[in-house]
């Protein structure tokens, strides 16, 4: 059966363009795309999409979650984490290993892979860990786990502290192939915080977390990229220190990218006056100058990517003292209206937007996706830019529900979502099949 | 007739000046109570206070006890030895449990900062914060302000120096916040590595030299040296901290000739403050201690001695 996208406005961020084109899908590619209105074959064995006012892009591709499984099922599984980022737009899920066990061998990488299969939803691509147990005393077989599916390794969560080490897991993945994700804290310097330090911190009585501690680490990876030669991939930046330190290094024509996340740009160290945990994360929320800093570095393009950092808590982490709490938030849902915003506010585009959240997350780990071209693979989505609404709890799929953008107006959502040339979710409401 | 709206004391910050006057007004005439020969009053009667101390205490928790017993209110006290929180259970769980035998008041002190405003909102009862983390201990403050306005007849336009680990202090910073909102010029002084970030964001001079901090003062004020905290980075050691910012009879001479010295206990003598010091002519460290009483005893019966105005906070 063949798929008509019908009299939507379709963003290619690989060309910078949009355009008025209707989609033809057929056996998981994309067959044709055709001016809007130059297609007429309407036969009975093809399903039409009507995408009129809305876009059409490719489906969004998320390079930092935490899906939970395996270890802490109750938090998240890999089927209720691959829903919730289909619901949100994403065909593309890459996943940190700090599970329990952590994935730092290729059982552990084989088994995520079964369950995504098993879920059928979102593709699935396991983050191996760069050290046994994260521990940060003996690197993982990176070789096995690559073979397995592992697409980049990572210390999500910790840091490696010993710079040896991490030089040599830089020199031994590029051998491999793999994207290397670097997690920046510098964790003696951070140890005990629980909130940005700062003028807030200081008022409100919590233990600060400097950003020092995120741009010493941050300078270390870049120095050791340009030691070894070796592409690095700096996670969730929250600082403007971290974000000019990365412009240099790109202006040194060294081979660093990097990404941020939606509460980076949408909320500061202000919001954990009056304790709510649903605001604490790591790195910590910073200050506004950071905020704008972030805007700019991503207008600029300093900032390649949009990833969520998904990560899923129940209450058990959640709903205690302040500095007991698990550090996180959940994101797939809400980060294309967070980032539609953006484009709304004038920071980018629509399809810089989309080449941020597509596009450059799929070629800096180099899998498919992030583009719509003729032969290419049918993973999109189309979406509602202009739709209001706000979250309520019960609205999340994901099974944990720590979102601090909860009752906060929105703008923009999904409405269907296309892997492989299969609609694997379509929001009823929206009554776009015909 | 002056209300007091609140349903919780969680930190100076929530207190307007008008709030902070009628609970130093209402501690000046219960203070009498304690001097008569039956120190008891039935104000209270039929209402139960629990004391949930997650952190030890002598003075505080002796004092508060003290305060309701006089008001003839029922206490009930629970430590973390003696709570369940020993076995696992969360602060939410332990505190709904609390809730559920329905007490008037709870007083609770706790290791982690914002912990009493995560009980204020789960329970129905008054909560009282007792010092959580580093963040506030308010009825400290009050007892300070109480102290400082007794000896001095007033608190507006006082110069008033704080020596120490400004950093880590709750008592620091209900302080801050109570004397610069009464309209006292405030200077802290210590170590940088005692110094918060933005300090001066609170209304305050920082003067890390003590010498140049306590000259003028009309009252100073000075904070425990935690020497459990020694094992960190924060100063090198106790006899070089006690050489540079101990409170000595010659930093003393710099200040006011009437200034008064303040410590919230317990003191390290021959630390943060000389023996002489501490138990000399302009030592009011133990007023500080009859008068929290008195404070304590204001806040039970503002909270919940029925004068409460119905529409809260």
């Amino acid at each position: 059966m063949s798929i008509w996208i019908k009299g939507g406005d379709l963003v290619d961020p690989e060309r910078g363009v949009i355009e008025q084109s209707d989609l033809i899908v057929e056996r998981g590619i994309i067959a044709k795309i055709l001016p809007r209105g130059t297609f007429r074959d309407a036969g009975p064995r093809l399903r039409v999409i009507d995408a009129s006012g809305k876009h059409v892009v490719p489906g969004l591709v998320d390079m930092h979650v935490h899906l939970r499984e395996p270890g802490e099922e109750y938090k998240e599984t890999i089927a209720t984490g691959a829903k919730a980022g289909v619901v949100g737009g994403y065909t593309s899920l890459a996943c940190m290993p700090n599970t329990i066990p952590p994935n730092d061998c290729s059982s552990v990488t084989e088994f995520i892979l079964r369950q995504a299969q098993k879920a059928g939803l979102a593709r699935v691509y396991p983050i191996g860990a760069i050290t046994v147990g994260q521990k940060g005393d003996v690197l993982t077989e990176f070789g096995d786990m690559k073979k397995a599916g592992a697409v980049g390794v990572s210390e999500d969560g910790y840091s490696v502290a010993n710079s040896e080490l991490m030089r040599r897991a830089m020199e031994y993945a590029r051998f491999h192939n793999l994207t290397v994700i670097c997690h920046c804290e510098d964790t003696r310097l951070s140890a005990g915080g629980s909130m940005h330090e700062g003028v807030v911190s200081t008022r409100i009585g919590l233990p600060g977390i400097p950003s020092a501690s995120e741009e010493i680490m941050v300078f270390r990876e870049i120095a050791l990229a340009r030691l070894t030669g070796t592409p690095v991939h700096i996670a969730h930046v929250s600082t403007e220190g971290s974000v000019n330190l990365i412009r240099r290094a790109r202006e040194d024509g060294l081979p660093v990218t990097c990404e941020t996340a939606p509460h980076y740009f949408h909320l500061d160290h202000n919001a954990v006056i009056g304790y709510d945990t649903r605001f604490k994360v790591n790195p910590p929320l910073r200050t506004s100058a950071d905020v704008e800093a972030i805007k700019r570095g991503l207008s600029e393009g300093v900032i390649d990517v949009i990833a969520t950092d998904h990560a899923p808590h129940s209450p058990m982490e959640k709903d205690l003292e302040f500095d007991r709490a698990a550090c996180g938030m959940i994101g797939l849902e809400t980060a294309l209206p967070l980032t539609l915003a953006l484009v709304k506010e004038g920071v980018f585009g629509m399809a810089e937007a989309l080449r941020r959240l597509s596009y450059n997350p799929s070629k800096i780990l180099g899998i498919p996706g992030g583009v719509l071209r003729v032969g290419g693979l049918a993973d999109l989505s189309v979406i509602d830019a202009e739709m209001e609404y706000a979250m309520k709890e019960e609205d999340f799929h994901s099974k944990s529900k720590n979102s601090p953008f909860i009752g906060m107006p929105l703008r923009g959502r999904n409405d269907l979502t296309m892997i492989g040339g299969k609609i694997v979710w379509q929001r009823d409401t929206a009554h776009i099949d015909r | 007739m002056r209300e007091f709206k609140h349903k919780d004391l969680l930190g100076i910050g929530q207190l307007s000046i008008e709030d902070i006057e009628l609970i130093l007004d209402t501690a000046e005439s219960l203070k009498l109570i304690s001097s008569r020969d039956i120190k008891k009053v039935p104000t209270l009667r039929g209402k139960s206070v629990v004391h949930f101390f997650y952190e030890p205490s002598t003075r505080t928790r002796t004092s508060f006890e003290v305060a309701a017993k006089r008001l003839s209110a029922d206490t009930v006290s629970l430590s973390v030895s003696t709570s369940s929180m020993a076995k696992g259970e969360t602060l939410i769980d332990t505190v709904r449990n609390i809730q559920a035998m329905n007490p008037d008041l709870i007083v609770l002190r706790h290791s982690s900062s914002g912990a009493p405003h995560l009980v204020a909102r789960e329970v129905s009862a008054s909560v009282i914060n007792a010092g959580d983390g580093i963040n506030e201990h308010p009825t400290q403050a009050l007892l300070d302000l109480f102290t400082i306005r007794e000896h001095k007849g007033r608190i507006r336009g006082l110069k008033v120096a704080i020596i120490g680990d400004i950093s880590h202090s709750r008592v620091a910073r209900s302080n801050i916040i109570g004397l610069t909102k009464m309209g006292a010029e405030v200077t802290v002084s210590g170590p940088p590595t005692m110094m918060p970030m933005g300090i001066e964001a609170f209304g305050v001079e920082a003067m890390p030299d003590p010498l140049e901090a306590v000259r003028g003062k009309d009252v100073i004020m000075v904070l425990r040296i935690q020497l459990e905290r020694q094992s960190k980075t924060i100063f090198p050691s106790v006899r070089e901290y006690a050489g540079f910012f101990g409170l000595d009879a010659r930093l003393v001479e710099m200040a006011k000739k009437d200034v008064i010295v303040m410590h919230p206990g317990p003191i390290n003598r021959g630390v943060e403050i000389s023996p002489d010091v501490a138990d000399g002519p302009y030592s009011v460290i133990l007023n500080q201690v009859s008068n929290g009483v008195a404070v304590r005893m204001a806040l039970l019966y503002l909270l919940i001695g029925g004068t409460r105005s119905v529409d809260l906070d």
